[in-house]
């Protein structure tokens, strides 16, 4: 429950994955003000991402996966909301209230021996050929992250990769209002 | 164009808007045009200290004795690292500060250059919020939002780091009332978001058999209106009332609720109605590991209300039943309102009872100690100094150590903000920098800093400070020459074993005073003391006065760590048992 160095009396609840989504004003240093309050609290960051998602408000949006007890991911809302310029934080772990995304690159090595069976699985998992100059074999997958797991996790198994990942955005998908 | 001023300028101005009476700063090349300014006008006083460490801190003492918030002007690098210990002091212990940093060009900004320091990187941890300010016509807007979250909610301390060249360049001035704060980087409680919950709130204490308030800083940070709002509460209740080391003052020492102060070297009396309680109200304080001990045998069998603005202290150390996001004065302006409108009652039979064992607790005469011959104990000169001042307005300030306990335990506090010390951080050297402040916040007030021989040594040089502006400050030093505290702990954990805890080589207060041109006073045993503490009382210039105490006095009642409240340790004869003593000894 607590980061006090006196024991905790209770920590009871288990450690889970979950994605806070911050809405932050787009301002110099504030994502390393974000970041540093993670660092310093000692809470984990899994994967991070930042874009600024609207142009004329300059704001942006920051999708943070981590894992904690719930205790502990209540108190990293609480300790992201006293920064000044953040607008929101939302936890978007309720179950089936949310979509989540990644993208990966994978760079493929590929023979006469393995390409057959690379286009088999890439075709399987609808990853896309990114056509290129100098007309390499880099491969887009898109999806939730499990299923990113799963194609490289099948695609290591049959050559060389070299794999870069953003690491999941997510939005929650509750029905909201839609007329504006 | 016509009403284009220089950056430095916007600077003066917006102070001089936001009612900024004192600076207190050290000079510096990045400063410079804002120094410049400063010599063309009147309206704002500066003082100037003799390390930046002692600006900041001076800043604090002048924000919590008057209200006020503080503001310090320093130079970039070595000043700006300079005041980071004052800025993390400030932070914990919620001080109102706006710190004004001066920066290399910008155009020299990356790049190695002299007294170049990456500012706003340094103090992001330490400071609610800083700003680095490139366009001269921001500065006036960021210093009107700086002042305002510096204030606002629980306060703290900003800063806003200026280039020089920012400061020559030419720009537009804009007011206060012009500048629109969006709402989500302010914190703007209701009682009504909580009205709910303070309800059921009041409806729990109205139905206690052993009730406690847990009085914190908070309630001082809430304006002397909230001590008397609470004060009034509690006396409608007729609750007991134990204050952390932060709060004392907020319920007077004579007030006959009043335990006095919980925790590690809380009373006794306190410690174990925390334990025993049935409903606990927490009003402004945060749970911190000095007043908790150990967490799984914290008041166990309680109902906990917690009533704080900073919705991160909810459930950080200790689960609470009903929280309460707010204001202090506000919600317990509420609280009054509701328990009148109810007409509720405690049990009076049960509160009988329950005061019955509280005075059983009270006979235990916990802050005993053995005052026979002619040396003076340290105890016994901080009581001297409270029966001879008690009567003069006067302000208290500590350093961090055993004198600061003895002070808290043996001063008695009848008002709010008249009692600094630093409490969460725990700076030694912070007490005579804050003296300072407080003393040029109440010029004619009795200003006295109760310190230790170590603890004084770190903010020496203010001295020149003191005796410069004429600054009537008291330093009263319980000089045991050892760093008191890090030797009982020392004597208690780690077999006496006393490394490097003894400050060997200490100056001659009396002859360092004097040659400060201040007055300089000692009292080595119980005949000198009263005629040491009255002579420093009407001396009209900064006094050192060097008080030989007892040596290896510990102070007692005592929490060790690890321990819980109802484990207090009430002399050095009753050993706390190994097992735990070693579990302890890894903490803080």
């Amino acid at each position: 429950m607590n980061k006090s160095v006196y024991a905790s009396p209770d920590q009871v609840s288990e450690t889970k994955r979950h994605i806070l989504t911050v809405l932050v004003d787009n301002e110099p240093g504030v994502l390393a003000r974000v970041i540093g309050m993670f660092s310093g609290r000692g809470y984990n960051i899994d994967s991070l991402n930042v874009a600024e998602v609207s142009n004329d408000e300059n704001i942006s949006r920051i999708t943070i996966v981590t894992h904690g007890t719930s205790e502990v991911v209540s108190q990293i809302e609480k300790q992201l909301l006293r920064i000044v310029p953040v607008h929101s934080v939302t936890n978007l772990d309720q179950e089936g209230s949310s979509v989540e995304a990644e993208v990966a690159l994978v760079y493929i090595y590929i023979s006469e021996t393995n390409k057959k069976k690379v286009y088999q699985l890439c075709d399987l998992y609808r990853a896309r050929k990114i056509e290129n100059e100098n007309n390499t074999t880099i491969f887009e997958i898109a999806g939730a992250s499990e299923r990113v797991n799963r194609f490289i996790k099948e695609i290591n198994e049959i050559t060389k990769v070299e794999i870069v990942r953003s690491g999941p955005v997510a939005i929650s998908s509750i029905k909201k209002n839609e007329e504006e | 164009m016509n009403n284009e001023i220089t950056g430095a300028e916007i600077v003066l101005k917006s102070l001089a808007e936001q009612g900024v009476e004192v600076v207190f700063g050290y000079p510096g090349g990045a400063v410079l045009p804002i120094y410049d300014t400063l010599f063309k006008q009147n309206s704002i006083k500066h003082v100037l200290v003799r390390q930046e460490g002692g600006a900041i801190h001076a800043a604090e003492g002048y924000a919590r004795s008057t209200g006020k918030t503080g503001v310090v002007l320093v130079t970039s690098g070595p000043g700006a690292t300079n005041v980071v210990t004052g800025l993390t002091d400030a932070m914990m212990d919620s001080v109102p500060i706006v710190c004004i940093t001066g920066q290399v060009p910008q155009h020299l900004i990356g790049s190695d250059a002299f007294q170049e320091c990456d500012t706003t990187g340094i103090t992001r941890p330490c400071t609610k919020h800083n700003y680095l300010v490139k366009d001269v016509n921001k500065l006036s807007s960021v210093f009107h939002e700086a002042f305002t979250i510096a204030q606002n909610g629980r306060p703290g301390p900003v800063l806003i780091d200026i280039p020089k060249d920012v400061q020559f360049a030419s720009g537009t001035y804009e007011e206060k009332n012009k500048i629109i704060i969006p709402s989500h980087r302010l914190f703007e409680p209701s009682p009504d978001f909580e009205k709910n919950k303070i309800e059921e709130a009041v409806e729990l204490i109205s139905k206690a058999k052993k009730p406690i308030f847990y009085i914190g800083g908070g309630c001082i940070n809430s304006g002397p209106k909230a001590s008397k709002l609470v004060r009034e509460f509690i006396n409608m209740v007729g609750s007991p009332v134990t204050m952390t080391l932060m709060g004392l003052g907020v319920v007077g020492s004579s007030d006959k609720n009043s335990l006095g102060m919980l925790g590690m070297h809380g009373m006794y009396e306190a410690n174990m109605a925390m334990h025993e309680c049935d409903v606990m109200i927490n009003i402004g304080a945060r749970f911190d590991d000095r007043v908790t001990g150990r967490l799984d045998a914290f008041s166990p069998n309680s109902k906990k209300i917690h009533i704080d603005i900073d919705e991160s202290n909810i459930n950080k150390t200790i689960n609470v039943d009903v929280p309460i996001i707010g204001d202090v004065k506000q919600v317990v302006e509420k609280m009054i309102s509701i328990w009148k409108d109810r007409k509720y009652k405690i049990d009076t039979d049960s509160l009988k009872l329950w005061w019955d064992k509280i005075n059983k607790w009270k006979e235990v005469d916990c802050l005993n100690y053995n005052n026979e011959g002619k040396q003076i104990k340290p105890q016994y000169a901080v009581q001297r100094l409270y029966e001879l001042t008690k009567n003069t307005k006067t302000f208290i300030t500590t350093e961090v150590g055993q004198h600061q306990m003895w002070a808290a335990q043996f001063y008695k506090f009848e008002e709010p903000n008249r009692w600094l010390t630093s409490g969460g951080l725990g700076t030694m050297g912070y007490g005579f920098p804050a003296a300072i402040g407080a003393q040029v916040g109440h010029p004619d007030a009795l200003v006295v800093d109760i310190a230790g021989d170590a603890s004084i040594l770190m903010n020496i040089q203010e001295m020149s400070t003191a005796v410069q502006y004429r600054l009537p400050v008291k330093i009263f030093i319980l000089n045991n020459e050892y760093m008191g505290m890090v030797r009982q702990w020392q004597e208690l954990l780690h077999g006496g074993r006393y490394s490097e805890s003894y400050t060997d080589s200490l100056p001659d207060f009396v002859k360092l005073a004097e040659s400060y041109k201040a007055v300089g006073l000692r009292a080595k045993t119980t005949d000198d003391l009263d005629n040491v503490i009255n002579q420093m009382i009407e001396t009209k210039n900064t006094v050192i006065a060097d008080i030989w105490v007892t040596k290896e006095e510990n102070c007692f009642p005592m929490i060790q760590s690890g321990s819980a409240h109802n484990e207090m340790m009430l002399s050095k004869d009753q050993k706390q048992d190994k097992k735990s003593a070693d579990k302890g000894k890894i903490l803080v």
